[in-house]
């Protein structure tokens, strides 16, 4: 048996990693991957709450989470190709013309 | 302390491990390997929580497609590693570091307030399993379930469209 307490603390890191990652990048695609990394926390943290109140809804969540997951992924990197043809980089800093 | 516990505290310290090594390597092929590594640690968790569904999906959707997605878009724009983008510079680094220890401290305060309410609950016939998912699926969340699939054709043709050739 999982302690719930301790699935939530792992998934809390877990998601503060990701975080940490979409911050202190560059590249736009591993920025991408850090995203993963916090939707794969948060469904964690679903799922341990699944399992400790014993209902399949935090399951259907996650599920849904990752459908959202693969929308994302799939939009983000076609950014990213646009992105690249037409400034041949996919370093964030070199991209910030839409910031004043 | 019991068998699954004992496998899922070495399953975190693989997850916090390959997450480290995505968030901080400077090879991008390296970060999207290790995030295969580490989307199947939580694959494990899932099936440590008795999600066997969610286990499945994950290995198969998340290890298996998208991170084929991730690394044919990498090997297509990042040829041998060319003009591969470090990190951040020191101030928005120590802010960042910052900000990420106060969002795990308040995370942290969090828990004990929601570890009340004893054990867990005692689970029902199939919990996790693919008909038990379906059957809610197509029961109480039919109407989500069908927005989901409009979610994903508009980000179908949102991806044709970004990824299309110029026609000028």
């Amino acid at each position: 048996m999982v302690p719930f307490g301790s699935a939530l603390m792992v998934s809390a890191l877990l998601f503060v990693m990701g975080l940490v990652g979409v911050l202190i990048r560059r590249s736009a695609l591993v920025i991408l991957m850090g995203i993963e990394l916090m939707l794969n926390a948060a469904n964690l943290a679903f799922v341990a709450a699944a399992r400790h109140v014993g209902s399949m809804d935090g399951q259907l969540f996650a599920f849904f989470v990752m459908t959202v997951a693969a929308a994302e992924a799939a939009v983000g990197l076609a950014i990213v190709i646009a992105l690249f043809r037409r400034r041949r980089t996919t370093d964030v800093d070199q991209v910030s013309f839409l910031k004043w | 302390m019991s068998g699954r516990e004992l496998l899922f505290w070495a399953d975190a310290i693989v997850a916090v491990m390959t997450a480290g090594v995505v968030i901080l390597h400077r090879n991008p092929v390296v970060c999207a390997l290790s995030l295969v590594l580490h989307l199947c640690s939580v694959a494990l968790f899932f099936l440590l929580l008795d999600a066997t569904f969610l286990f499945a999906v994950q290995i198969i959707l998340y290890a298996g497609a998208i991170m084929v997605l991730f690394l044919f878009v990498i090997m297509l724009l990042d040829p041998a590693g060319e003009g591969v983008a470090g990190r951040a510079g020191k101030p928005q680094m120590a802010l960042t570091l910052a900000a990420a220890a106060a969002l795990l401290a308040v995370m942290a305060r969090a828990l004990p307030g929601l570890e009340k309410g004893g054990g867990a609950a005692a689970l029902p016939e199939g919990f996790g399993r693919i008909d038990g998912m379906g059957r809610l699926l197509f029961t109480e969340y039919l109407f989500p379930f069908e927005v989901a699939s409009v979610l994903l054709l508009v980000a179908m043709i949102g991806a044709l469209f970004m990824g299309r050739k110029e026609a000028d």
